[in-house]
Protein backbone atom coordinates (compact mmCIF):
# COMPACT_ATOMS: atom_id res chain seq x y z
CA UNK A 1 0.00 0.00 0.00
CA UNK A 2 3.04 2.38 0.68
CA UNK A 3 3.75 2.23 -3.19
CA UNK A 4 0.80 3.36 -4.08
CA UNK A 5 0.71 6.73 -2.02
CA UNK A 6 3.68 7.28 -3.23
CA UNK A 7 2.33 7.15 -6.81
CA UNK A 8 2.87 11.25 -7.94
CA UNK A 9 -0.77 11.55 -8.82
CA UNK A 10 -0.45 15.11 -10.14
CA UNK A 11 1.94 14.73 -11.87
CA UNK A 12 2.27 15.62 -15.16
CA UNK A 13 4.32 13.03 -16.42
CA UNK A 14 1.86 10.33 -15.48
CA UNK A 15 -1.31 10.37 -16.95
CA UNK A 16 -3.99 10.04 -14.18
CA UNK A 17 -6.19 7.35 -14.60
CA UNK A 18 -9.45 10.02 -13.76
CA UNK A 19 -8.75 13.51 -15.03
CA UNK A 20 -11.66 15.92 -13.67
CA UNK A 21 -11.25 19.76 -15.25
CA UNK A 22 -13.39 22.58 -14.54
CA UNK A 23 -16.67 20.81 -14.28
CA UNK A 24 -19.85 22.22 -13.74
CA UNK A 25 -23.34 20.93 -13.82
CA UNK A 26 -26.54 22.46 -13.79
CA UNK A 27 -29.93 21.39 -13.70
CA UNK A 28 -33.04 22.76 -15.31
CA UNK A 29 -35.74 22.98 -12.32
CA UNK A 30 -39.06 24.35 -13.75
CA UNK A 31 -37.72 27.58 -14.84
CA UNK A 32 -35.09 27.79 -12.69
CA UNK A 33 -31.58 26.34 -12.98
CA UNK A 34 -29.75 24.37 -9.80
CA UNK A 35 -25.73 24.66 -10.16
CA UNK A 36 -25.07 21.17 -8.71
CA UNK A 37 -21.31 21.67 -9.39
CA UNK A 38 -19.45 24.59 -10.20
CA UNK A 39 -15.69 24.40 -11.35
CA UNK A 40 -14.92 21.05 -9.94
CA UNK A 41 -11.13 19.75 -10.92
CA UNK A 42 -9.50 16.72 -9.39
CA UNK A 43 -7.00 14.27 -10.77
CA UNK A 44 -6.78 10.86 -9.20
CA UNK A 45 -4.06 8.56 -10.03
CA UNK A 46 -4.69 4.59 -10.65
CA UNK A 47 -4.76 2.57 -7.13
CA UNK A 48 -5.78 5.69 -5.30
CA UNK A 49 -8.76 5.98 -2.62
CA UNK A 50 -10.80 8.55 -2.63
CA UNK A 51 -13.03 10.09 -0.01
CA UNK A 52 -15.88 12.49 -0.67
CA UNK A 53 -17.42 14.67 2.01
CA UNK A 54 -19.45 17.41 2.09
CA UNK A 55 -23.12 18.50 3.69
CA UNK A 56 -26.07 16.97 1.77
CA UNK A 57 -26.76 18.72 -1.57
CA UNK A 58 -23.00 19.81 -2.11
CA UNK A 59 -23.04 17.37 -5.34
CA UNK A 60 -21.38 14.80 -4.87
CA UNK A 61 -23.51 12.10 -5.95
CA UNK A 62 -23.71 14.47 -9.39
CA UNK A 63 -19.84 14.50 -9.35
CA UNK A 64 -20.18 10.28 -8.96
CA UNK A 65 -22.93 10.03 -11.70
CA UNK A 66 -20.81 11.82 -14.50
CA UNK A 67 -17.86 10.00 -13.36
CA UNK A 68 -20.52 6.93 -14.15
CA UNK A 69 -21.40 8.17 -16.92
CA UNK A 70 -25.05 8.55 -15.82
CA UNK A 71 -25.09 12.34 -16.36
CA UNK A 72 -23.23 14.75 -18.59
CA UNK A 73 -21.27 17.68 -17.57
CA UNK A 74 -22.84 21.13 -18.69
CA UNK A 75 -19.07 22.41 -18.86
CA UNK A 76 -15.56 21.26 -18.63
CA UNK A 77 -14.51 17.58 -19.50
CA UNK A 78 -14.03 14.15 -17.69
CA UNK A 79 -11.32 12.39 -19.02
CA UNK A 80 -10.89 8.65 -18.26
CA UNK A 81 -6.94 7.31 -19.41
CA UNK A 82 -6.83 10.91 -21.51
CA UNK A 83 -10.04 10.05 -22.96
CA UNK A 84 -13.62 11.96 -22.59
CA UNK A 85 -15.97 9.36 -20.55
CA UNK A 86 -19.21 9.16 -22.98
CA UNK A 87 -21.66 7.10 -21.10
CA UNK A 88 -21.72 4.27 -18.48
CA UNK A 89 -19.47 1.42 -19.01
CA UNK A 90 -17.67 -1.49 -17.28
CA UNK A 91 -14.38 -0.03 -16.51
CA UNK A 92 -16.67 2.33 -13.62
CA UNK A 93 -18.07 0.54 -11.72
CA UNK A 94 -20.61 1.84 -9.46
CA UNK A 95 -21.98 0.42 -6.32
CA UNK A 96 -25.32 2.27 -5.22
CA UNK A 97 -26.49 2.62 -1.80
CA UNK A 98 -29.50 1.59 -2.84
CA UNK A 99 -27.40 -1.82 -4.19
CA UNK A 100 -29.69 -1.78 -7.12
CA UNK A 101 -29.49 -6.11 -7.30
CA UNK A 102 -31.38 -7.75 -10.06
CA UNK A 103 -34.04 -9.34 -8.08
CA UNK A 104 -34.36 -12.19 -10.08
CA UNK A 105 -30.65 -13.42 -10.22
CA UNK A 106 -29.35 -15.25 -7.91
CA UNK A 107 -25.85 -13.99 -5.97
CA UNK A 108 -24.09 -15.81 -8.20
CA UNK A 109 -26.00 -14.89 -11.48
CA UNK A 110 -25.58 -10.96 -9.91
CA UNK A 111 -22.15 -11.24 -10.22
CA UNK A 112 -21.69 -13.42 -13.56
CA UNK A 113 -24.14 -10.59 -15.07
CA UNK A 114 -21.32 -8.25 -16.13
CA UNK A 115 -19.16 -11.03 -17.64
CA UNK A 116 -22.02 -12.70 -19.53
CA UNK A 117 -23.52 -9.00 -20.95
CA UNK A 118 -19.84 -8.27 -22.25
CA UNK A 119 -19.54 -11.61 -23.91
CA UNK A 120 -17.71 -14.42 -21.68
CA UNK A 121 -18.19 -17.71 -22.13
CA UNK A 122 -21.20 -19.12 -19.78
CA UNK A 123 -18.66 -21.26 -17.72
CA UNK A 124 -15.75 -18.62 -17.74
CA UNK A 125 -18.32 -16.09 -16.03
CA UNK A 126 -19.62 -18.91 -13.67
CA UNK A 127 -16.09 -19.51 -13.01
CA UNK A 128 -15.65 -15.96 -12.32
CA UNK A 129 -18.72 -15.26 -10.35
CA UNK A 130 -17.81 -18.32 -7.97
CA UNK A 131 -14.39 -16.66 -7.01
CA UNK A 132 -16.13 -13.59 -6.48
CA UNK A 133 -19.00 -15.08 -3.98
CA UNK A 134 -16.28 -16.58 -2.10
CA UNK A 135 -14.08 -13.16 -2.24
CA UNK A 136 -16.99 -11.64 -0.18
CA UNK A 137 -17.81 -14.40 1.71
CA UNK A 138 -21.17 -15.37 0.57
CA UNK A 139 -20.72 -19.05 -0.43
CA UNK A 140 -23.47 -19.98 1.35
CA UNK A 141 -25.66 -17.78 0.24
CA UNK A 142 -24.63 -18.19 -3.50
CA UNK A 143 -28.11 -19.21 -4.48
CA UNK A 144 -29.86 -17.18 -2.83
CA UNK A 145 -32.09 -14.00 -4.14
CA UNK A 146 -31.49 -10.27 -3.08
CA UNK A 147 -34.88 -10.11 -1.13
CA UNK A 148 -33.42 -13.29 1.25
CA UNK A 149 -30.41 -10.99 2.20
CA UNK A 150 -29.19 -8.73 4.74
CA UNK A 151 -28.67 -5.33 3.50
CA UNK A 152 -24.90 -5.94 4.19
CA UNK A 153 -24.40 -9.30 2.14
CA UNK A 154 -26.43 -6.80 -0.35
CA UNK A 155 -23.63 -4.47 -0.60
CA UNK A 156 -21.07 -7.11 -0.56
CA UNK A 157 -23.13 -8.63 -3.67
CA UNK A 158 -23.12 -4.81 -5.10
CA UNK A 159 -19.31 -5.24 -4.66
CA UNK A 160 -18.16 -7.78 -5.85
CA UNK A 161 -20.39 -7.24 -9.54
CA UNK A 162 -18.17 -4.41 -10.22
CA UNK A 163 -15.09 -6.20 -9.20
CA UNK A 164 -15.82 -9.64 -11.12
CA UNK A 165 -16.48 -7.08 -14.34
CA UNK A 166 -12.85 -6.25 -14.26
CA UNK A 167 -14.09 -2.62 -13.17
CA UNK A 168 -10.45 -0.31 -12.86
CA UNK A 169 -12.65 2.81 -11.13
CA UNK A 170 -15.44 1.88 -8.42
CA UNK A 171 -17.63 4.45 -7.28
CA UNK A 172 -18.87 4.02 -4.29
CA UNK A 173 -22.13 6.62 -3.25
CA UNK A 174 -22.61 5.99 0.82
CA UNK A 175 -22.25 2.42 0.28
CA UNK A 176 -22.17 1.72 4.19
CA UNK A 177 -24.92 4.41 5.01
CA UNK A 178 -27.78 1.85 5.70
CA UNK A 179 -25.67 -0.65 7.48
CA UNK A 180 -25.44 -0.81 11.76
CA UNK A 181 -21.86 -0.12 13.10
CA UNK A 182 -20.09 -3.32 13.33
CA UNK A 183 -20.83 -4.35 9.78
CA UNK A 184 -19.55 -1.40 8.57
CA UNK A 185 -16.45 -1.77 9.94
CA UNK A 186 -16.12 -5.01 8.79
CA UNK A 187 -17.27 -4.43 5.12
CA UNK A 188 -14.16 -1.57 5.58
CA UNK A 189 -11.83 -3.42 6.64
CA UNK A 190 -12.89 -6.10 3.55
CA UNK A 191 -12.86 -3.49 1.09
CA UNK A 192 -9.61 -1.75 2.19
CA UNK A 193 -8.25 -5.76 1.53
CA UNK A 194 -9.75 -5.56 -1.70
CA UNK A 195 -8.63 -2.07 -2.99
CA UNK A 196 -5.21 -3.50 -2.23
CA UNK A 197 -5.13 -6.62 -3.94
CA UNK A 198 -7.09 -5.72 -7.01
CA UNK A 199 -5.16 -2.30 -7.40
CA UNK A 200 -8.13 -0.59 -7.45
CA UNK A 201 -8.98 3.27 -7.77
CA UNK A 202 -12.04 4.19 -5.46
CA UNK A 203 -14.13 7.18 -5.16
CA UNK A 204 -16.25 6.45 -1.98
CA UNK A 205 -19.12 9.14 -0.55
CA UNK A 206 -19.97 9.36 2.53
CA UNK A 207 -20.75 11.74 5.41
CA UNK A 208 -18.82 10.74 8.12
CA UNK A 209 -15.37 12.14 8.46
CA UNK A 210 -14.45 9.66 10.74
CA UNK A 211 -15.11 6.78 8.01
CA UNK A 212 -13.09 8.77 5.17
CA UNK A 213 -10.23 9.04 7.11
CA UNK A 214 -9.93 5.69 8.16
CA UNK A 215 -10.09 4.97 4.43
CA UNK A 216 -8.91 7.71 2.23
CA UNK A 217 -5.46 8.52 0.55
CA UNK A 218 -6.99 11.94 0.19
CA UNK A 219 -9.88 12.86 1.31
CA UNK A 220 -11.74 15.81 -1.23
CA UNK A 221 -14.34 18.21 0.93
CA UNK A 222 -16.85 19.68 -0.69
CA UNK A 223 -19.21 23.13 0.47
CA UNK A 224 -22.80 23.74 -1.08
CA UNK A 225 -24.36 26.39 -3.07
CA UNK A 226 -22.95 25.94 -5.35
CA UNK A 227 -21.22 22.62 -4.84
CA UNK A 228 -17.64 23.43 -4.88
CA UNK A 229 -14.34 21.62 -3.75
CA UNK A 230 -12.50 23.42 -1.44
CA UNK A 231 -10.11 21.27 0.16
CA UNK A 232 -8.22 17.84 -0.83
CA UNK A 233 -6.57 16.44 2.40
CA UNK A 234 -3.84 13.73 1.61
CA UNK A 235 -3.99 11.16 4.78
CA UNK A 236 -0.39 9.78 5.02
CA UNK A 237 -1.55 7.65 7.97
CA UNK A 238 -0.11 3.95 7.88
CA UNK A 239 -2.99 1.53 7.63
CA UNK A 240 -4.60 -0.22 9.89
CA UNK A 241 -5.71 3.21 11.09
CA UNK A 242 -6.06 3.86 14.77
CA UNK A 243 -9.60 6.28 15.27
CA UNK A 244 -8.35 7.05 18.69
CA UNK A 245 -4.94 8.06 17.75
CA UNK A 246 -3.62 11.68 17.99
CA UNK A 247 -2.87 12.32 14.61
CA UNK A 248 -6.59 10.79 13.65
CA UNK A 249 -7.66 13.36 15.69
CA UNK A 250 -6.32 16.12 14.45
CA UNK A 251 -7.29 15.07 10.86
CA UNK A 252 -10.64 15.00 12.28
CA UNK A 253 -10.77 18.51 13.97
CA UNK A 254 -9.16 19.53 10.76
CA UNK A 255 -11.79 18.14 8.57
CA UNK A 256 -14.91 18.68 10.67
CA UNK A 257 -13.34 22.90 10.98
CA UNK A 258 -13.18 22.80 7.09
CA UNK A 259 -16.65 20.99 6.80
CA UNK A 260 -18.37 23.43 9.54
CA UNK A 261 -16.67 27.13 8.43
CA UNK A 262 -18.60 26.33 4.97
CA UNK A 263 -22.01 25.78 6.22
CA UNK B 1 -42.71 -24.04 13.61
CA UNK B 2 -42.66 -27.47 14.34
CA UNK B 3 -44.03 -30.13 11.64
CA UNK B 4 -47.07 -30.62 14.37
CA UNK B 5 -48.13 -26.80 14.56
CA UNK B 6 -47.79 -26.45 10.98
CA UNK B 7 -49.79 -28.86 10.07
CA UNK B 8 -52.71 -27.95 12.26
CA UNK B 9 -52.58 -24.15 11.01
CA UNK B 10 -53.10 -25.79 7.55
CA UNK B 11 -55.84 -28.30 8.59
CA UNK B 12 -57.60 -25.55 10.57
CA UNK B 13 -57.23 -23.27 7.32
CA UNK B 14 -58.78 -25.79 4.75
CA UNK B 15 -61.99 -26.23 7.95
CA UNK B 16 -62.39 -22.93 7.75
CA UNK B 17 -62.58 -22.79 3.95
CA UNK B 18 -64.66 -25.65 3.77
CA UNK B 19 -67.25 -24.33 6.67
CA UNK B 20 -68.84 -21.37 4.55
CA UNK B 21 -69.49 -23.55 1.42
CA UNK B 22 -71.13 -26.61 3.94
CA UNK B 23 -73.07 -23.13 5.71
CA UNK B 24 -74.39 -22.09 2.55
CA UNK B 25 -75.15 -26.14 1.23
CA UNK B 26 -77.68 -26.41 4.58
CA UNK B 27 -79.52 -23.03 4.12
CA UNK B 28 -80.05 -23.92 0.36
CA UNK B 29 -80.89 -27.34 1.99
CA UNK B 30 -83.49 -25.82 4.10
CA UNK B 31 -84.54 -23.30 2.63
CA UNK B 32 -85.88 -25.62 -0.87
CA UNK B 33 -86.44 -28.68 0.58
CA UNK B 34 -89.81 -28.20 1.38
CA UNK B 35 -93.14 -28.76 -0.35
CA UNK B 36 -94.76 -26.50 -2.04
CA UNK B 37 -91.28 -24.90 -2.87
CA UNK B 38 -90.19 -25.25 -6.84
CA UNK B 39 -88.33 -22.79 -8.28
CA UNK B 40 -85.27 -23.77 -7.36
CA UNK B 41 -83.96 -27.49 -6.81
CA UNK B 42 -82.86 -28.63 -3.87
CA UNK B 43 -79.10 -29.48 -3.66
CA UNK B 44 -80.14 -33.31 -3.64
CA UNK B 45 -81.34 -32.64 -7.18
CA UNK B 46 -78.65 -30.81 -8.57
CA UNK B 47 -76.50 -33.48 -7.24
CA UNK B 48 -78.18 -36.35 -8.68
CA UNK B 49 -78.51 -34.06 -12.14
CA UNK B 50 -75.07 -33.20 -12.03
CA UNK B 51 -74.07 -36.97 -12.10
CA UNK B 52 -76.58 -37.78 -14.83
CA UNK B 53 -75.04 -35.05 -16.94
CA UNK B 54 -71.48 -36.87 -15.96
CA UNK B 55 -71.74 -39.94 -16.43
CA UNK B 56 -75.81 -40.66 -17.26
CA UNK B 57 -77.88 -43.94 -15.63
CA UNK B 58 -79.98 -41.58 -14.32
CA UNK B 59 -82.61 -39.88 -15.78
CA UNK B 60 -81.06 -41.26 -19.46
CA UNK B 61 -82.50 -38.08 -21.22
CA UNK B 62 -80.99 -35.80 -24.11
CA UNK B 63 -78.41 -34.10 -21.66
CA UNK B 64 -76.97 -37.46 -19.83
CA UNK B 65 -73.13 -38.27 -19.78
CA UNK B 66 -72.66 -35.17 -22.19
CA UNK B 67 -70.94 -32.84 -19.91
CA UNK B 68 -67.41 -34.34 -20.82
CA UNK B 69 -68.11 -32.86 -24.44
CA UNK B 70 -69.13 -29.43 -23.62
CA UNK B 71 -66.20 -29.40 -20.78
CA UNK B 72 -63.89 -29.75 -23.34
CA UNK B 73 -66.03 -27.54 -25.64
CA UNK B 74 -65.69 -24.58 -23.26
CA UNK B 75 -62.09 -25.59 -22.35
CA UNK B 76 -60.85 -25.17 -26.13
CA UNK B 77 -62.81 -21.82 -25.85
CA UNK B 78 -61.30 -20.65 -22.38
CA UNK B 79 -57.63 -21.51 -23.58
CA UNK B 80 -57.95 -21.12 -27.31
CA UNK B 81 -59.17 -17.27 -26.46
CA UNK B 82 -57.09 -16.81 -23.69
CA UNK B 83 -53.78 -17.68 -25.64
CA UNK B 84 -54.75 -15.72 -28.92
CA UNK B 85 -55.31 -12.95 -26.70
CA UNK B 86 -51.87 -13.55 -24.74
CA UNK B 87 -50.36 -13.51 -28.16
CA UNK B 88 -51.39 -9.97 -29.12
CA UNK B 89 -51.51 -8.08 -25.55
CA UNK B 90 -48.24 -8.85 -24.59
CA UNK B 91 -46.13 -7.70 -27.50
CA UNK B 92 -48.66 -4.96 -27.63
CA UNK B 93 -48.55 -4.34 -24.27
CA UNK B 94 -44.46 -4.21 -24.61
CA UNK B 95 -44.77 -1.67 -27.42
CA UNK B 96 -47.06 0.59 -25.96
CA UNK B 97 -44.89 0.74 -22.98
CA UNK B 98 -41.26 1.21 -23.79
CA UNK B 99 -42.25 3.28 -26.97
CA UNK B 100 -43.49 6.77 -26.79
CA UNK B 101 -45.03 7.04 -30.60
CA UNK B 102 -46.87 3.55 -30.31
CA UNK B 103 -48.57 5.00 -27.03
CA UNK B 104 -49.54 8.00 -28.51
CA UNK B 105 -51.10 6.14 -31.46
CA UNK B 106 -52.60 3.45 -29.08
CA UNK B 107 -53.47 4.61 -26.20
CA UNK B 108 -56.09 7.04 -26.64
CA UNK B 109 -58.06 4.60 -28.46
CA UNK B 110 -57.67 1.66 -26.45
CA UNK B 111 -58.58 3.91 -23.26
CA UNK B 112 -62.49 4.39 -25.20
CA UNK B 113 -62.48 0.89 -25.77
CA UNK B 114 -61.87 -0.71 -22.82
CA UNK B 115 -65.10 0.83 -20.27
CA UNK B 116 -67.16 -1.00 -23.32
CA UNK B 117 -68.56 -4.36 -21.47
CA UNK B 118 -67.79 -7.35 -23.35
CA UNK B 119 -71.47 -8.39 -24.02
CA UNK B 120 -71.84 -4.83 -25.43
CA UNK B 121 -69.96 -6.46 -27.88
CA UNK B 122 -72.47 -10.00 -28.48
CA UNK B 123 -74.23 -8.25 -31.61
CA UNK B 124 -71.10 -7.20 -32.99
CA UNK B 125 -69.66 -9.83 -32.24
CA UNK B 126 -72.35 -12.13 -33.81
CA UNK B 127 -72.83 -9.91 -37.18
CA UNK B 128 -68.91 -10.12 -37.92
CA UNK B 129 -68.32 -13.80 -37.14
CA UNK B 130 -71.89 -15.34 -37.58
CA UNK B 131 -73.71 -17.75 -35.16
CA UNK B 132 -71.42 -20.21 -33.71
CA UNK B 133 -68.04 -20.79 -31.95
CA UNK B 134 -66.13 -18.07 -34.00
CA UNK B 135 -68.03 -15.40 -32.07
CA UNK B 136 -67.88 -16.83 -28.67
CA UNK B 137 -63.97 -17.32 -29.02
CA UNK B 138 -63.73 -13.73 -30.04
CA UNK B 139 -65.82 -12.86 -26.71
CA UNK B 140 -63.42 -14.61 -24.65
CA UNK B 141 -60.27 -13.28 -26.04
CA UNK B 142 -62.02 -9.80 -25.39
CA UNK B 143 -62.21 -10.65 -22.18
CA UNK B 144 -58.86 -11.73 -21.76
CA UNK B 145 -57.21 -9.28 -23.36
CA UNK B 146 -57.93 -6.15 -21.61
CA UNK B 147 -56.10 -6.93 -18.17
CA UNK B 148 -52.94 -8.64 -19.88
CA UNK B 149 -52.43 -5.56 -22.05
CA UNK B 150 -52.78 -3.50 -19.21
CA UNK B 151 -50.56 -5.37 -16.87
CA UNK B 152 -47.91 -5.46 -19.39
CA UNK B 153 -47.93 -1.95 -20.19
CA UNK B 154 -47.66 -1.42 -16.21
CA UNK B 155 -44.58 -3.68 -15.92
CA UNK B 156 -42.62 -2.78 -18.45
CA UNK B 157 -43.11 1.00 -17.65
CA UNK B 158 -42.82 0.71 -14.13
CA UNK B 159 -39.03 -1.28 -14.33
CA UNK B 160 -36.77 0.63 -11.42
CA UNK B 161 -34.48 3.22 -12.70
CA UNK B 162 -31.83 2.29 -11.26
CA UNK B 163 -31.67 -1.07 -12.75
CA UNK B 164 -31.05 0.34 -16.30
CA UNK B 165 -27.99 1.84 -14.86
CA UNK B 166 -26.55 -0.87 -12.68
CA UNK B 167 -26.92 -2.96 -16.42
CA UNK B 168 -25.41 0.11 -18.33
CA UNK B 169 -22.40 0.58 -16.05
CA UNK B 170 -22.10 -3.51 -16.31
CA UNK B 171 -21.52 -3.24 -19.87
CA UNK B 172 -25.42 -3.87 -21.22
CA UNK B 173 -25.81 -2.01 -24.32
CA UNK B 174 -29.33 -0.37 -25.70
CA UNK B 175 -30.40 -3.17 -27.90
CA UNK B 176 -29.96 -5.52 -25.18
CA UNK B 177 -31.40 -3.86 -22.49
CA UNK B 178 -35.06 -5.07 -23.33
CA UNK B 179 -34.23 -8.96 -22.83
CA UNK B 180 -31.80 -8.19 -20.11
CA UNK B 181 -33.71 -5.95 -18.26
CA UNK B 182 -37.23 -4.90 -18.73
CA UNK B 183 -38.53 -8.21 -19.34
CA UNK B 184 -37.45 -10.04 -16.44
CA UNK B 185 -38.11 -6.96 -14.49
CA UNK B 186 -41.57 -7.10 -15.63
CA UNK B 187 -42.31 -10.65 -15.49
CA UNK B 188 -44.37 -10.62 -12.34
CA UNK B 189 -46.86 -7.75 -13.57
CA UNK B 190 -47.10 -9.43 -16.83
CA UNK B 191 -48.22 -12.95 -14.95
CA UNK B 192 -50.36 -10.75 -12.93
CA UNK B 193 -51.95 -9.93 -15.64
CA UNK B 194 -52.02 -13.63 -17.47
CA UNK B 195 -53.68 -14.54 -14.32
CA UNK B 196 -56.75 -11.84 -14.23
CA UNK B 197 -56.73 -12.59 -18.18
CA UNK B 198 -57.81 -16.61 -17.46
CA UNK B 199 -59.99 -15.68 -15.02
CA UNK B 200 -61.85 -13.06 -17.04
CA UNK B 201 -61.87 -15.82 -19.81
CA UNK B 202 -64.00 -17.67 -17.58
CA UNK B 203 -66.06 -15.27 -16.35
CA UNK B 204 -67.46 -14.56 -20.05
CA UNK B 205 -67.63 -17.97 -21.49
CA UNK B 206 -71.06 -18.17 -20.25
CA UNK B 207 -71.55 -14.70 -22.81
CA UNK B 208 -69.70 -15.97 -25.03
CA UNK B 209 -71.42 -19.09 -25.47
CA UNK B 210 -74.66 -17.16 -25.82
CA UNK B 211 -73.87 -16.40 -29.33
CA UNK B 212 -76.20 -19.93 -30.11
CA UNK B 213 -73.18 -21.99 -30.02
CA UNK B 214 -74.37 -26.11 -30.04
CA UNK B 215 -72.02 -27.14 -26.88
CA UNK B 216 -70.38 -25.84 -24.43
CA UNK B 217 -71.03 -25.17 -20.46
CA UNK B 218 -72.17 -21.84 -21.37
CA UNK B 219 -74.82 -23.36 -23.87
CA UNK B 220 -76.43 -25.77 -22.01
CA UNK B 221 -77.27 -23.03 -19.37
CA UNK B 222 -78.96 -21.32 -21.79
CA UNK B 223 -79.97 -24.19 -23.33
CA UNK B 224 -81.66 -25.47 -19.32
CA UNK B 225 -83.00 -22.23 -18.57
CA UNK B 226 -85.33 -22.23 -21.35
CA UNK B 227 -86.79 -25.57 -20.91
CA UNK B 228 -86.57 -24.79 -17.10
CA UNK B 229 -84.53 -27.08 -16.35
CA UNK B 230 -82.60 -25.27 -13.05
CA UNK B 231 -80.59 -28.31 -11.69
CA UNK B 232 -79.09 -28.55 -15.27
CA UNK B 233 -78.06 -24.57 -14.80
CA UNK B 234 -77.12 -25.51 -11.33
CA UNK B 235 -74.70 -28.01 -12.19
CA UNK B 236 -73.07 -25.89 -14.89
CA UNK B 237 -72.42 -23.35 -12.50
CA UNK B 238 -70.91 -25.69 -10.04
CA UNK B 239 -68.57 -26.77 -13.19
CA UNK B 240 -67.47 -23.59 -14.37
CA UNK B 241 -66.70 -22.61 -10.89
CA UNK B 242 -64.85 -25.74 -10.30
CA UNK B 243 -62.77 -25.37 -13.64
CA UNK B 244 -62.06 -22.10 -12.92
CA UNK B 245 -60.79 -22.72 -9.40
CA UNK B 246 -58.55 -25.48 -10.95
CA UNK B 247 -57.19 -23.29 -13.75
CA UNK B 248 -56.26 -20.50 -11.44
CA UNK B 249 -54.68 -22.67 -9.26
CA UNK B 250 -52.21 -24.31 -11.65
CA UNK B 251 -51.22 -21.00 -12.46
CA UNK B 252 -50.73 -19.87 -9.42
CA UNK B 253 -47.89 -22.64 -8.72
CA UNK B 254 -46.41 -21.98 -12.33
CA UNK B 255 -46.12 -18.52 -11.31
CA UNK B 256 -44.94 -19.89 -7.24
CA UNK B 257 -42.08 -21.95 -9.57
CA UNK B 258 -41.14 -18.99 -12.53
CA UNK B 259 -41.16 -15.93 -10.16
CA UNK B 260 -39.69 -17.54 -6.54
CA UNK B 261 -37.30 -14.74 -6.73
CA UNK B 262 -40.04 -12.33 -6.46
CA UNK B 263 -40.95 -11.33 -2.96
CA UNK B 264 -45.04 -11.10 -3.34
CA UNK B 265 -44.55 -14.63 -5.35
CA UNK B 266 -42.60 -16.62 -4.14
N1 LIG C 1 -31.93 15.23 -11.56
C1 LIG C 1 -31.86 16.40 -10.89
N2 LIG C 1 -32.70 17.41 -11.21
C2 LIG C 1 -32.62 18.60 -10.56
N3 LIG C 1 -31.79 18.85 -9.57
C3 LIG C 1 -30.95 17.88 -9.18
C4 LIG C 1 -30.95 16.59 -9.81
N4 LIG C 1 -30.01 15.82 -9.22
C5 LIG C 1 -29.45 16.60 -8.26
N5 LIG C 1 -30.00 17.83 -8.24
C6 LIG C 1 -29.62 18.93 -7.34
O1 LIG C 1 -28.23 19.03 -7.32
C7 LIG C 1 -27.76 19.33 -6.03
C8 LIG C 1 -26.71 18.31 -5.61
O2 LIG C 1 -27.32 17.05 -5.44
P1 LIG C 1 -26.52 15.74 -5.06
O3 LIG C 1 -27.48 14.63 -5.06
O4 LIG C 1 -25.34 15.62 -5.94
O5 LIG C 1 -26.06 16.08 -3.58
P2 LIG C 1 -25.26 15.15 -2.56
O6 LIG C 1 -24.02 15.89 -2.21
O7 LIG C 1 -25.11 13.79 -3.10
O8 LIG C 1 -26.24 15.16 -1.32
P3 LIG C 1 -26.51 13.98 -0.26
O9 LIG C 1 -25.36 13.97 0.66
O10 LIG C 1 -27.76 14.42 0.42
O11 LIG C 1 -26.66 12.70 -1.02
C9 LIG C 1 -28.97 19.37 -5.12
O12 LIG C 1 -29.34 20.72 -4.92
C10 LIG C 1 -30.03 18.67 -5.91
O13 LIG C 1 -31.28 19.21 -5.64
MG1 LIG D 1 -25.90 11.85 -2.59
Amino acid sequence: MGEVLEKPAAAGTVLPILDIRHVDKRFAFGAETITALSDATLRIGKGEFICLIGPSGCGKSTLLRMIAGFETASAGSLLMWGKPVAGPGPDRGMVFQDYGLFPWLTVSQNIAFGPIARGRPKAEAAATARRFVEMVGLTRFADAYPHQLSGGMKQRVAIARVLANDAEVVLMDEPFGALDAMTRERLQEELLEIWARAKLSIIFVTHAIEEAIILADRVVVMSPGPGRIIADERIALPRPRDPTGVEFNALRRHLSGLLGSHH
Amino acid sequence: MTALAVRAAASRQALLAVAAPVLGLLAWHVATSGPGYHLIPPPSDVAVQWWDLAFGGVWDDLYSATLWTHTVASLSRVYGGFALAALVALPMGMLIGRIAVVRDLLDPSLQILRPIPVTAWLPLAMIVFGIGPRSAFFLVFLGAFYPILLNTVFGVRSVEGRLFEAAAMLGVGRQAMFWTVVLPASLPSIFTGLRLGLGFAWVVIVVGEMTGVQTGLGAIIMEARQLSRTEIVISGMVTIGVLGFLSDRAVQLLGRRLLRWSPQHG
